[in-house]
């Protein structure tokens, strides 16, 4: 039996030339056999490693510890480690191969801690908590007339201006102080989409509050 | 900063910001950019200006912004290099 083809030289990908580590990575995961099974080995090492490193970056925030922590670490390597070898073709050599290769596994950690967010049973997305909001804006509503004013109408323009998903999604990520990639896992959204409902929801409370004269206006700030 | 001004950054929206989908494509380039301009001192740099409305939208995103600092700091450190 003929030995098999030479994995082909890739030393180049779309007309960009690699640098040697990124050319290796992909020899060795586009090639076969105990090389490719090799080079696989390598690079889910090296996922693990970071995000193991990377949970440990976000660790204030986060309250998971010990075998939890490593479990989540391991199923977001195995994650991106699926993507990176399903998705080879797409590098374009724009970066380092391997910095291409840690995004999927940021990523990764991103959607496992999201998920695990739910895992929290006192969590609820809808019930507004109108009362904390104060505290996380640093306003005295009890001391300060204005603010309370301020406070009411912004909750009026969420009434009034908002659609019913803007509004829920407002709720869910400012009054409940739910993380936005909680959010996305919650309603099996992208977080494309629940940013874009958050950004266009903060465009109209804006505008609503400077029309109310509570807010200035981008012409009165310039003049 | 104030309670005022904090509710006042929170609502402004930067017309230039591309959304999520746009900066989480270029993220690698965007971050070799910016390891490229903190070694050549050039801040706040090249990738910046290059990517402006990426930049707007890392400012801005919570998740993605988390991501940047993540990504860098994995690409900064010398043992996750194969």
């Amino acid at each position: 039996m003929p030995p098999p083809d030479p994995a082909p030289d890739r030393a180049t990908v779309s007309g960009r030339e690699l640098d040697g580590e990124s050319a290796e990575w992909l020899r060795g995961l586009g090639g076969t056999g105990a090389g490719r099974d090799q080079a696989v080995a390598r690079l889910h090492e090296m996922l693990l490693r970071v995000a193991r490193a990377e949970l440990r970056r976000r660790g204030a925030h986060i309250p998971i510890g010990g075998p939890e922590l490593d479990d989540l670490a391991y199923h977001a390597a195995a994650d991106a480690l699926l993507a990176i070898t399903g998705k080879l073709e797409q590098f374009r050599g724009d970066s380092r191969f391997t910095t291409w290769a840690y995004k999927f596994v940021i990523f990764e950690v991103s959607g496992q801690l999201a998920r695990h967010f739910w895992r929290t049973p006192a969590v609820v997305m809808e019930a507004a908590d109108w009362d904390r909001l104060p505290d996380r804006l640093g306003l005295d509503p009890a001391a300060d007339a204005q603010a309370r004013d301020l406070l009411a109408k912004l909750r009026r323009a969420v009434q009034d201006e908002l659609t019913p998903r803007q509004r829920r999604v407002f709720t869910a990520i400012v009054l409940n102080g739910i993380p936005l990639d909680a959010v996305v896992a919650e309603l099996s959204s992208s977080r494309n989409a629940i940013y874009k409902t958050m950004f266009d929801a903060r465009r109209k409370l804006r505008a609503s509050l400077v029309a109310n004269g509570y807010l200035e206006s981008d012409e009165g700030r310039r003049s | 900063m104030t309670g005022w001004q904090a509710l006042e950054q929170f609502l402004r929206t930067d017309p230039r910001d591309v959304g999520c989908e746009q900066a989480m494509e270029v993220l690698e380039v965007y971050v070799e950019l910016i390891l490229g301009d903190e070694i050549s001192g050039d801040i706040p740099g090249t990738a910046q200006r290059r990517f402006p409305g990426v930049a707007a939208h890392l400012l801005a995103c919570g998740p993605c912004g988390e991501d940047l600092q993540g990504l860098a700091a994995a690409a900064r450190r010398p043992d996750s290099r194969s």
